[in-house]
C-alpha cells in the first residue's frame, strides 16, 4: 500500500521538521494526559488500596464496578462530562466546556477505574504476602495501606502506565468535551480523526506513528526511572 | 454531596489554572459544520478576521444537527450551518437572534467510475437517485442528521423512494461526517451526496467522480446566527455579532470568494448588502 509507505516518511518529516503546529498538539496531548493520570493516581491508588484492605458495606460492589468501568466507552464518558459541563448542565457556570480542563476531567474518569482496579489487585496480593509481618508490627489500617502502596510502587507503575496508555490513545471523550478546536483543544488523537475525515490518510497515519513513538518514549522513561530507583541486589 | 461537588470543582479549577490558558484574550466559540472546517475555509478566513478584530474564533466543527444542539444549550456564541429550515426554526424558537445569509455552494452526487446505475451527467438529482434505487446500487448516506443528510433525505422524498427501508442493504448509513462517509463510499464503490467544498478538498477520492451536479435543488446556502443572549447570559453577544458583521461585510465576503483550492473557488458569497 502506497499510503503505508507514505505514512512512515510523513511521520519522519513531521518529527524531524519540528513542525510548530505538531509540537503544540503533542504538548497539549501530553499535558492533558499527564494531568488526567496524575489526578487519577492521587484518587485511584488510595481507593484501590482501600477496596483491597478494608471491609466496608458495598465493598464487593465497588470492586466489581471498578473492574467493569475499566472498559468504559470513551464516547459515553465524553457525553456525560459534556452534559455536566454544558451551559445547560449542573456545572455549566464554571465555563469549562471546550477547554483542556474538561478534557482532563473526562480522561481522569476513564483512567481512574483502571488505576484503582489494578492497584486493588496488586495491594491485595501484597497484603496476603506480608500479612504476618504487618501483624507482628501491629500496623494500623492506615499504616498498612501506606506501607503496602509504597512497597508495591514498582508494580503499581504498570497500573499507572496502563492508565496513561488509555488516556493518550482515546479520542471519543476529548472530541466531545474538547471540540477539537485548532490551537486550543486539538490533541494528537483528534487531529488524526480530522485528517482521516479529510481523506489525508498518509498524514493521519503519520500522526498515529508519532503518537505511538511518544507513548513508547514515555514508557521507556518510566522503566528507566524504575530501574534507577530500584535497589540493586548483590 | 455539596462538599464533594465543590471538591471536584476545585480539582478541575486548579487543573485549569495549572494549564497556560488564553482566557485573557477575547475569544468566541462558533458551532459549525464539518464542511466549513474540512474544506479549509476557516483556516483561510479566520486569521484575517482575527487580525482585524483581535477576537479569536474557536471552531467546534460537527454535523449541523449537533451544532444546533450545542447552540441551543448555550455552548457556542455563534451558529454557522447549512440547513435553512432548521436555522429558521432555531431563530423562531428564540434560541437565535437573527439569521444572516453568508454564502453558498452546492451539493454534488458522486459515484464510482463504473457508474453501475448509469446516472452520469444527469441533471435531475431526484431522478438520478430513483435510478440508483432501481438498480439497487450501493449508496453511502451520512445518516447523522447533518445538513447534508437532511438535504439527502429531501431529495429521496422528491424521488419518491423510501431509501430508509433498504438500510443495511444497498442503502448504507455511515452515521459519521462527510469525510468519513466519502472514505466509506470510496471503499465500497458507492454513490454519495457531498458538499462541493469537502469534495474538492477531499484527498482520498479513489475512483469516485462527480456524477450529477448543477440541479438547482442541490443549492446549499449557509447561514450564520448569533445565539440569543436573552436565553444564555454568558453569550459573548458583542464579539459574536462583530464576527457576523465581518462575515457579511465586503471584507468578509471577499475573503470567502478568495479562498481557492486547486484553483477552484469553493464558496460563493451571497450576503445581502448592508442596509437591505
Amino acid at each position: 500500500m502506497n499510503d503505508l509507505a507514505a505514512a512512515f516518511s510523513q511521520a519522519a518529516s513531521l518529527l524531524l521538521g519540528f513542525d510548530e503546529d505538531l509540537m503544540e498538539i503533542i504538548g497539549l496531548s501530553l499535558r492533558v494526559s499527564f494531568m488526567a493520570v496524575g489526578l487519577a493516581v492521587l484518587l485511584g491508588l488510595p481507593l484501590g488500596a482501600a477496596v483491597a484492605l478494608y471491609r466496608f458495606p458495598g465493598r464487593t460492589v465497588l470492586g466489581a464496578l471498578l473492574n467493569a468501568f475499566m472498559g468504559l466507552p470513551p464516547v459515553v464518558v465524553g457525553l456525560v462530562v459534556y452534559l455536566m459541563l454544558s451551559r445547560a448542565g449542573p456545572l455549566g457556570v464554571l465555563g469549562l466546556l471546550f477547554t483542556p480542563a474538561a478534557m482532563i476531567l473526562a480522561q481522569c474518569l476513564l483512567v481512574l477505574p483502571i488505576v484503582a482496579a489494578l492497584s486493588a489487585q496488586i495491594v491485595a496480593d501484597l497484603s496476603e504476602e506480608y500479612d504476618e509481618q504487618l501483624r507482628s508490627l501491629a500496623a494500623g489500617p492506615g499504616q498498612r495501606l501506606v506501607t503496602l502502596l509504597w512497597d508495591g510502587r514498582f508494580s503499581l507503575m504498570t497500573a499507572v502506565l496502563a492508565g496513561f496508555g488509555r488516556a493518550i490513545a482515546e479520542v471519543g471523550a476529548v472530541m466531545i468535551v474538547g471540540g477539537n478546536i485548532a490551537h486550543s483543544t486539538r490533541v494528537m488523537t483528534t487531529a488524526i480523526a480530522l485528517e482521516t475525515s479529510k481523506g489525508n490518510l498518509a498524514l493521519a497515519l503519520g500522526l498515529g506513528l508519532v503518537l505511538i513513538a511518544i507513548a513508547l518514549g514515555v514508557n521507556l522513561a518510566a522503566l528507566a526511572l524504575r530501574d534507577a530507583a530500584r535497589p540493586r541486589h548483590g | 454531596m455539596v462538599m464533594r461537588r465543590s471538591f471536584l470543582a476545585g480539582i478541575i479549577l486548579s487543573a485549569a489554572i495549572a494549564l497556560p490558558s488564553s482566557a485573557a484574550e477575547r475569544d468566541i466559540v462558533i458551532a459549525s459544520t464539518t464542511s466549513t472546517e474540512n474544506s479549509g475555509l476557516f483556516g483561510a478566513i479566520l486569521p484575517i478576521f482575527e487580525a482585524a478584530s483581535g477576537i479569536r474564533v474557536k471552531v467546534v466543527a460537527v454535523g449541523t444537527g449537533q451544532a444546533i444542539k450545542l447552540a441551543r444549550n448555550g455552548d457556542a456564541d455563534v451558529l454557522f450551518v447549512h440547513h435553512r429550515t432548521s436555522e429558521e426554526k432555531f431563530v423562531a424558537e428564540g434560541f437565535g437572534v437573527k439569521r444572516f445569509g453568508v454564502m453558498y455552494n452546492d451539493f454534488v452526487l458522486v459515484g464510482p467510475k463504473a457508474d453501475p446505475a448509469g446516472v452520469r451527467a444527469m441533471t435531475d438529482a431526484p431522478a438520478a437517485l430513483a435510478k440508483i434505487a432501481a438498480a439497487k446500487a450501493v449508496f453511502a448516506s451520512r445518516g447523522d442528521d447533518s445538513g447534508t443528510h437532511k438535504k439527502e433525505r429531501g431529495l429521496w422524498r422528491a424521488a419518491q423512494v423510501d431509501a430508509q427501508a433498504a438500510s443495511g442493504q444497498w442503502y448504507r448509513e455511515t452515521g459519521s461526517g462527510m469525510g468519513a462517509t466519502l472514505n466509506t463510499a470510496a471503499g465500497l464503490g458507492a454513490y454519495a451526496l457531498a458538499d462541493r467544498g469537502t469534495w474538492i478538498g477531499f484527498a482520498n477520492k479513489g475512483d469516485l467522480e462527480i456524477m450529477v451536479e448543477g440541479d438547482k435543488r442541490l443549492f446549499n446556502p449557509y447561514g450564520v446566527i448569533l445565539v440569543n443572549p436573552a436565553k444564555h447570559k454568558h453569550i459573548k453577544a458583542a464579539d459574536g455579532q462583530a464576527f457576523i458583521d465581518w462575515l457579511v461585510s465586503s471584507a468578509g465576503q471577499k475573503a470567502i470568494a478568495d479562498y481557492k483550492l486547486g484553483g477552484l473557488q469553493l464558496f460563493f458569497p451571497n450576503a445581502k448588502k448592508a442596509g437591505s
